[in-house]
């Protein structure tokens, strides 16, 4: 009996070390050089892997930036500090990282947009945009079924008690996933320094706009003309703001018939005002 | 050994005693990885080539190692030792190699290691007195058939991503009642080859 214990013993620590010494030599031949930077700047990341810089999550991003085909600052999840931090590991310089939030163009509450049909089906805005547009009158606003809110990985949605998805600014990265699956494209990025919004997003003549919504933008040029930076253009039927030009003097809210244009004042301490609301 | 014979001994791994259906060897894989076609083959194509391997190394040890020096109820722990070792060692090579196999693999190649059917086929080339052109035949088939049953599977749970499941039968458990009912359907060729 002894014998053949000794003698599997032996079999067994031969073979193990004999395997053992194949995968150290196999480890040393076949070693394949990683970028060691990879691996930091894997670790540096959210790790949300949300895809807003067009890789396939964190650790392609990570693959890409180290061979230089992606920007230092590409990450919009992680915003201005990992932006330094990765510029940090790539020895380049940190351009100048600007922080972008999510924002509802769109003022078409239950109360204020004409809805003339139920949707029963599907409970997802892409589908009801499929189906003959859900129940609201306006083809162009939102749906409120809430798919951007289900889509945000860092819970900055949520469905307000008026229908419109509220953005929390604080929690939104900017990671435009909400921006992409919207269908009617309601919900896009803005800096997250701009003050004055034209929500609305119809581009219909504001004689149809007046029929089915009570809260759009008209066109009635009153804001263009207002304006004493020349900051808004009324282009296809609706109001647009050059961000650059504006000073957040809140002359065109006031002004405005619809109340569609929203602005939050001159001061980042200003009090934000929910979507939809404008200043009187 | 005739040509004749090692086609029934292929047909014979592959579709009367299939490992998945007739075994039952290497359910966990094949639950955990039939949601999507692609990945199922991807799984597949792992298992075939890591089966082979491994018979045919299993067979040498058992053959010049383990039968001459009376070691046989060491067969376990040594067969799962040169499995082990060589999902590694296959691991390394194709990183090295084939960087894009890698990265379809991915998950899959180490996953291997616990698949309880390549151990089966290991163990049961030791306990018959297969050739080595019989141990290759035998492993290969073994592989194709066990890729055919979670390619099977995966195609049929693709499309039960369109069914109005009940919501009892949903998920694992109507996972189960498909592979019992396909297993069945297996159990309809035993006996179709005598001695097979």
């Amino acid at each position: 009996m002894w014998a053949s214990i000794g003698l599997s013993a032996v079999a067994m620590g031969v073979l193990a070390i004999a395997f053992a010494l194949l995968l150290v030599w196999a480890s040393r031949t076949f070693a394949v050089k990683n970028d060691p930077r990879i691996e930091m700047l894997t670790n540096l990341l959210p790790g949300a892997n949300c895809g807003a810089c067009g890789f396939s999550g964190c650790s392609g991003f990570a693959k890409a930036a180290a061979e230089g085909k992606a920007p230092a600052d590409g990450c919009r999840a992680g915003g201005p500090s990992v932006a330094a931090k990765v510029a940090e590991v790539l020895g380049v310089k940190a351009s100048g990282f600007k922080r972008q939030v999510a924002h509802v163009f769109c003022s078409g509450t239950e109360a204020l947009a004409k809805r003339s049909a139920d949707y029963e089906g599907w409970e997802d805005c892409r589908a009801a945009d499929l189906v003959g547009g859900g129940g609201k009158d306006c083809a162009f606003g939102c749906l409120g079924l809430g798919t951007c809110v289900k889509s945000c990985l860092f819970g900055a949605l949520s469905m307000g008690p008026d229908g419109l998805p509220i953005v929390d600014t604080e929690r939104c990265t900017g990671c435009g996933i909400c921006a992409q699956v919207c269908p009617r494209g309601v919900i896009q990025l803005v800096d997250a320094d701009r003050r004055t919004f034209v929500n609305c997003v119809s581009p219909a003549p504001g004689k149809l706009v007046r029929q089915v919504c009570s809260a759009g933008c008209i066109a009635c040029n009153i804001c263009q003309r207002t304006c004493e930076t020349g900051a808004i253009h009324v282009v296809d039927n609706l109001a647009i703001i050059n961000p650059d030009a504006c000073t957040a003097c809140g002359k065109c809210a006031a002004k405005c018939p619809t109340h569609v244009i929203e602005c939050l004042g001159p001061q980042e301490e200003a009090e934000p005002l929910a979507a939809g609301q404008a200043v009187q | 050994m005739s040509f004749g014979a090692l086609i029934l001994l292929f047909v014979g791994s592959a579709l009367i005693n299939n490992f998945i259906l007739s075994r039952f060897l290497g359910i966990c894989a094949f639950l955990g990885v039939s949601r999507r076609l692609d990945t199922a083959l991807g799984m597949g194509a792992a298992v075939v080539f890591v089966m082979t391997c491994s018979a045919l190394i299993s067979w040498a040890i058992q053959r010049y190692l383990l039968t001459p020096f009376k070691l046989q109820f060491l067969e376990y722990v040594i067969f799962i030792l040169v499995i082990a070792t060589f999902v590694q060692l296959l691991e390394m090579v194709i990183k090295k190699y084939s960087p894009s196999l890698y990265e379809a693999f991915g998950i899959y190649l180490p996953l291997i290691t616990t698949n309880c059917s390549i151990l089966g086929v290991a163990l049961l080339v030791a306990g018959s007195s297969y050739n080595l052109l019989q141990t290759l035949v035998f492993a290969v088939g073994s592989g194709l058939g066990w890729t055919l049953a979670i390619v099977m599977m995966a195609g049929l749970r693709e499309e039960l991503d369109f069914a109005d499941v009940p919501l009892s039968l949903q998920g694992s458990s109507l996972s189960l009642l498909i592979a019992a009912i396909m297993s069945l359907a297996f159990a309809g060729f035993a006996g179709v080859v005598p001695n097979l």
